[in-house]
C-alpha cells in the first residue's frame, strides 16, 4: 500500500465493497464488525419487542372459546423467539460488541500502533463471526430452536428442534471470538509505541487486554462443550445423559466455566469505555488508574470461580453451592474499587454533560443496581427464592443492557467523530439517551418486582395478578425502541449532514485523539512517542 | 523484504514480527490444550466413577496398534523437529524431505486408525446409545469370551470415539498444514530468518503427539 | 510480559529468537521417547502383577515424554518466559476446571449420595 495522499483517510482510501470485505486495516474492519453487530441488535430487538408484545397481556379463554391477549401464534413460537433473542444477543451482539467494534478501531490507535498484531487473522475473525451468525440465522428462519441460548442437557439431547445446527453456529461465533483475543493480546503485548509502557496504557486497552485474556481461556472450553453435545445428539455418547450413567450438571459446570466469564466479557471493555469517558468530561485526571486497571485483572480472574452460582438448584452438591457463594461475592470487591474510583474521579472535577457523559451516568446508575442486586442473588437462600423468576431476568439485563449497552452508545457517540470525521447532533443525542435510560428502567423495573411476586421467567402466559405491571414493563420496551431509533437517526443524519469533526473535540488525551479525524490508513503521521501517562489533565 | 524477510509494515523489523508471531502461535496452542483437556476432565471423572467399565471397554482395544501409532507418531515429531532444523540452517531440499517423512507418519497413523476403527464397527462397537450390545455379545460369545457386564459400556466408547476422533480431525488438519508448509519450502520461501509457518506448524504437530501421549495410555492401557 | 520496556525486549534476543539446537539433541530426545514408548508397553504387561501402581507408573511416563515433546521438541526450553507462562496457563486452567468440578461431584457422592 502506497502511502496515502494528503487528506484521505482510511474510509476513502479505497473505493468499493470488494476493497471493504478484503481490507486488513483494522479500522475497517472494525466498521464491518459495527454494521454486521447492529444488524444482529435490530433483528435481537425486534424479539425482544415481540416477547414483550406477547406478555403485554393475560391470556384468557372466553366463554366462547376464542383466546383472548394473544399475540405470538403458540407457545412454541414464543420458546423460540426467546432462543433467537437470547443467542443473537449474547453470542452476535454483547461478546462481541464492545471488544471487535471499537476495540478494533481504537486499541491500535491508542497505543500508537499501526495496526494489530494479525491483520488477516482479525479480517477471518470477522469471517467466522458471519459464518457463524449465517447458519444461525438460517436455523432460525429454515426450521426453529426452543432451548433458550444455555442448551442445557437434558432437555438439549432430546428436543426435536435443531440444536445440532444452533450449536455449531455458536461454535463458530466462539472461534471468532478466540481469534479476537489472542489478536488483542499480542497487539498489547508487542506493538506499543516508545515510551508506551503497560502503565501508561489508557484504561480501556487494560480493559480489552484482561477481556482478552478471558476470551483465550475460557472459550475453547465452550467449544468442546458444544461439540459434546452435538456428538451427543448425534451419536448419543452418553456423556451427559442420565440414562447412560452421564450426568446433565457436568454440562452445566462444562457450560458455565465458559459463560460465566463471558459475562465479563461483556462487562469489562464497557468498563473500559466508562472509565475513558468519566475522565475526558470531567476535565480531571483519573482517580486511582493503577487500581482500575489491577481490578479489570482481579475481575478477569475471579470470574473463573464463580461459575457453579448459575447451578444452585441444579442438583449441585450444597457444599459446592457454599464455596460458589462466597466466592461469588469476592466479584464485589474490583466492581466496586472501579465504582468509587469513577466517582471520585467526577468529584471536583468540571463536568461537562455531554451525551457520551449521560450514558456514562446512566452506566454508573444502572450498573449499581444491577450489580448489588447480583450480590444478593449470590445469597443461596435468596437465590433459592429468586431462581428462574423475573427477578434474574431484571438483575442480568440491569447489567448487561444498563451497563454494556450504554456503555456501547456512550463509547459509540463520544468516538463518532473519530470514526468518521462528522460531529452528530447533540440534541438527538441526548433525546436517544432520554428516551433509551427512562424506557430501560421502566422496563425492568417492574421485573424486579414481578420476580419478588414470583413470576416465571421464559413462560408465554401468567396468572392475572401480573397484569399491571408487564403492561408497564411492555411499554417501557417501546420507549426503548423509540429511543434506539432515535439513535440511528443520529447516526445517520451525522453522517449525512455533520459538520466536521476537529482533531480533538472533547479535549481529551489519549492518543488516539492525536491521530487525524477521521484517521488515514496508517493512523499516525509519524509514529507517536509516549512521554507520559493517558489521563494528564491539569 | 528485509534479508529475505516479509516483514508487514506495522511491526519494526524481522525478529520483532516473528516473536509476535511466535506469541500467537502459544496463545493459540493454549486453547488446543483447554479444548482436548475438556474431554480429559470428563473421562477422568467418569472414570472414578465407573473404574470396572471402562476396563471392561478398554479389553476391547488393541495396545499392539495403540502401540505402533505411538511410535509413528513419536518418529514423525522428531521429523517435524528436523524439518525446521534444515530450515534453521538453510538445507531446504533436506527440509522438504522431512516434511513429506511427517505427512507420510500422519497418513501411516491414520490408516491404522482406520483399520481399528471398522473393526470395531463390524464387532457393532458404535459410540454411547449406538453400541449394538447385542452383535457385540453374539461376537464375544463366538469368540468364546464372556457376555458384557457393564450396562453402560456405551459411554466409553462415546469417549474412545470422541477423544480419538477428535484427536484424528487434528491429525487430518496438521497433515494439511504440512502441505502446505512443503509446498512453500519447495518454491523457497524460507530461509533461515524466516520460517515463521513451518515453526508454528511444528509446534501444532507436537501438540498432536503431546495429546497422544496421554490418550494411549488413558484409552488403551488403564483403560 | 515485562513491564512494557519494549525497546530492551527486542534489542537482545536475535539469538535466543532462532535458537539452533544441535542435530544429536533430536535424535536424543527421540531415542529417549522410543525408550519410555517401550517402558510403558513393558510395565503394561505387569499389570495385573502392579495393580493400582499400573495407572501411576503409565502416567508417569506420559508426563515425562510430554516434558521431553515440550522442552525440546517444542523449543520451549529455550522459549521466551511469556511463552511458557501463555502455555502453562492453558494447563493451570484445565486444572482449576477439573478440580472445582470434582468437588461439587465427589461431595455430591458423599454428602448427598446422589449423582
Amino acid at each position: 500500500m502506497a502511502h496515502a495522499a494528503h487528506g484521505s483517510n482510511y474510509l476513502n482510501a479505497e473505493k468499493g465493497l470488494w476493497s471493504w470485505l478484503t481490507s486488513l486495516d483494522h479500522k475497517r474492519i472494525g466498521i464491518l464488525y459495527f454494521i454486521s453487530v447492529m444488524s444482529f441488535f435490530l433483528l435481537g430487538g425486534i424479539a425482544a419487542l415481540l416477547l414483550r408484545g406477547e406478555l403485554f397481556a393475560y391470556n384468557a379463554v372466553d366463554a366462547l372459546g376464542k383466546t383472548t391477549g394473544q399475540l405470538l401464534p403458540s407457545a412454541d413460537a414464543y420458546n423460540q423467539i426467546l432462543t433467537y433473542h437470547g443467542a443473537i444477543m449474547v453470542f452476535m451482539v454483547i461478546i462481541p460488541g464492545i471488544p471487535a467494534i471499537l476495540g478494533n478501531i481504537f486499541l491500535p490507535l491508542q497505543i500508537g500502533a499501526k495496526d494489530v498484531a494479525f491483520p488477516k487473522l482479525n479480517l477471518a475473525s470477522w469471517y467466522c463471526l458471519m459464518a457463524g451468525a449465517s447458519l444461525a440465522m438460517f436455523t432460525m428462519f429454515s426450521t426453529k430452536v426452543d432451548t433458550g441460548w444455555t442448551f442445557y442437557t437434558p432437555y438439549s439431547i432430546k428436543s426435536g428442534t435443531a440444536v445440532t445446527t444452533m450449536v455449531l453456529a455458536a461454535f463458530i461465533t466462539g472461534m471468532s471470538s478466540i481469534l479476537t483475543g489472542l489478536n488483542f493480546i499480542v497487539t498489547v503485548h508487542k506493538l506499543r509505541c516508545p515510551g508506551m509502557t503497560m502503565w501508561r496504557m489508557p484504561l480501556f486497552v487494560w480493559a480489552l487486554y484482561s477481556t482478552a485474556i478471558i476470551q483465550v481461556l475460557a472459550t475453547p472450553i465452550l467449544a468442546i462443550t458444544l461439540l459434546l453435545l452435538a456428538m451427543e445428539r448425534t451419536f448419543g455418547v452418553g456423556i451427559f445423559d442420565p440414562k447412560l450413567g452421564g450426568d446433565p450438571v457436568l454440562f452445566q459446570h462444562f457450560f458455565w466455566f465458559y459463560s460465566h466469564p463471558a459475562v465479563y466479557i461483556m462487562i469489562l471493555p464497557a468498563m473500559g469505555v466508562i472509565s475513558e469517558l468519566i475522565t475526558t468530561f470531567s476535565k480531571k485526571t483519573i482517580f486511582g488508574y493503577t487500581a482500575i486497571a489491577y481490578s479489570s485483572l482481579g475481575i478477569a480472574a475471579v470470574s473463573f470461580f464463580v461459575w457453579g452460582h448459575h447451578m444452585f438448584v441444579s442438583g449441585q452438591s450444597e457444599f459446592a453451592g457454599i464455596v460458589f457463594s462466597f466466592l461469588t461475592m469476592l466479584v464485589g470487591v474490583p466492581t466496586a474499587i472501579k465504582m468509587f474510583n469513577w466517582v471520585a474521579t467526577m468529584y471536583k472535577g468540571s463536568i461537562e454533560f455531554a451525551s457520551p457523559m449521560l450514558f456514562a451516568l446512566g452506566f454508573l446508575f444502572l450498573f449499581a443496581i444491577g450489580g448489588v442486586t447480583g450480590i444478593m442473588l449470590a445469597v443461596i437462600p435468596v437465590d433459592v427464592h429468586f431462581h428462574d423468576t423475573y427477578f434474574v431476568v431484571a438483575h442480568f439485563h440491569y447489567v448487561m443492557v444498563g451497563g454494556t449497552l450504554m456503555a456501547i452508545m456512550g463509547g459509540f457517540y463520544y468516538w463518532f467523530p473519530k470514526m468518521f470525521g462528522k460531529m452528530y447532533s447533540e440534541f438527538w443525542a441526548r433525546m436517544s439517551w432520554v428516551f433509551i435510560f427512562v424506557g430501560f428502567n421502566v422496563t425492568f423495573f417492574p421485573q424486579f418486582i414481578l420476580g419478588a411476586m414470583g413470576m416465571p421467567r421464559r413462560y408465554f402466559n401468567y396468572i392475572p395478578a401480573y397484569e399491571p405491571l408487564n403492561r408497564i414493563s411492555t411499554m417501557g420496551s417501546w420507549l426503548i425502541a423509540i429511543g434506539f431509533l432515535m439513535a440511528l437517526y443520529t447516526i445517520i443524519n451525522g453522517l449525512i449532514s455533520g459538520a466536521k469533526a476537529p482533531k480533538n473535540p472533547w479535549g481529551s488525551k489519549t492518543l488516539e485523539w492525536e491521530a487525524d479525524s477521521p484517521p488515514s490508513v496508517h493512523n499516525f503521521d509519524h509514529e507517536p512517542v509516549v512521554t507520559a501517562g493517558p489521563y494528564e489533565y491539569k | 523484504m528485509i534479508n529475505g524477510v516479509p516483514v508487514q509494515e506495522h511491526y519494526r523489523d524481522a525478529s520483532h514480527q516473528f516473536a509476535s508471531a511466535k506469541e500467537g502461535i502459544w496463545l493459540f496452542m493454549a486453547t488446543e490444550i483447554l479444548m482436548f483437556g475438556g474431554l480429559f476432565v470428563g473421562y477422568l471423572i467418569f472414570h472414578m466413577k465407573y473404574p470396572e467399565m471402562f476396563a471392561e471397554g478398554a479389553q476391547f482395544l488393541d495396545w499392539r496398534l495403540g502401540f505402533i501409532n505411538t511410535l509413528v507418531l513419536i518418529f514423525s515429531s522428531l521429523t517435524m523437529a528436523l524439518g525446521i532444523y534444515f530450515c534453521q540452517i538453510n538445507q531446504p531440499k533436506k527440509a522438504v524431505g522431512a516434511l513429506a517423512v511427517t505427512i507420510l507418519c500422519g497418513a501411516i497413523f491414520m490408516v491404522i486408525k482406520y483399520f481399528e476403527y471398522t473393526h470395531k464397527f463390524h464387532m457393532g462397537i458404535f459410540p454411547g446409545r449406538m453400541l449394538d450390545l447385542e452383535m457385540l455379545n453374539h461376537h464375544l460369545h463366538e469368540m468364546g469370551k464372556p457376555a458384557i457386564v457393564s450396562t453402560n459400556l456405551g459411554m466409553y466408547f462415546g469417549f474412545y470415539f470422541c477423544m480419538s476422533g477428535l484427536h484424528g480431525i487434528h491429525v487430518i488438519l496438521g497433515m494439511c498444514m504440512i502441505s502446505w508448509c512443503l509446498y512453500r519450502c519447495m518454491r523457497g520461501d524460507f530461509n533461515p530468518n524466516y520460517y515463521t509457518a513451518v515453526e508454528g506448524v511444528g509446534i501444532f504437530w507436537h501438540i498432536i503427539d503431546l495429546v497422544w501421549i496421554f490418550l494411549f495410555p488413558l484409552l488403551y492401557l488403564v483403560g | 510480559m515485562s513491564a512494557a520496556n519494549h525497546n530492551s525486549a527486542n534489542d537482545n534476543h536475535g539469538h535466543d529468537e532462532h535458537h539452533i539446537m544441535p542435530l544429536a539433541t533430536y535424535y536424543k530426545v527421540a531415542g529417549a521417547l522410543f525408550v519410555l514408548t517401550f517402558l510403558t508397553v513393558g510395565f503394561h504387561q505387569l499389570h495385573e502383577f502392579l495393580g493400582p501402581f499400573a495407572a501411576l507408573i503409565a502416567f508417569s511416563i506420559a508426563a515425562v515424554k510430554a516434558f521431553l515433546v515440550m522442552a525440546w521438541f517444542m523449543h520451549l526450553k529455550y522459549d521466551k518466559l511469556s511463552n511458557r507462562i501463555i502455555f502453562g496457563a492453558g494447563f493451570v486452567f484445565l486444572a482449576l476446571l477439573f478440580g472445582i468440578t470434582i468437588m461439587d461431584i465427589y461431595t455430591r457422592i458423599t454428602v448427598n449420595s446422589v449423582l
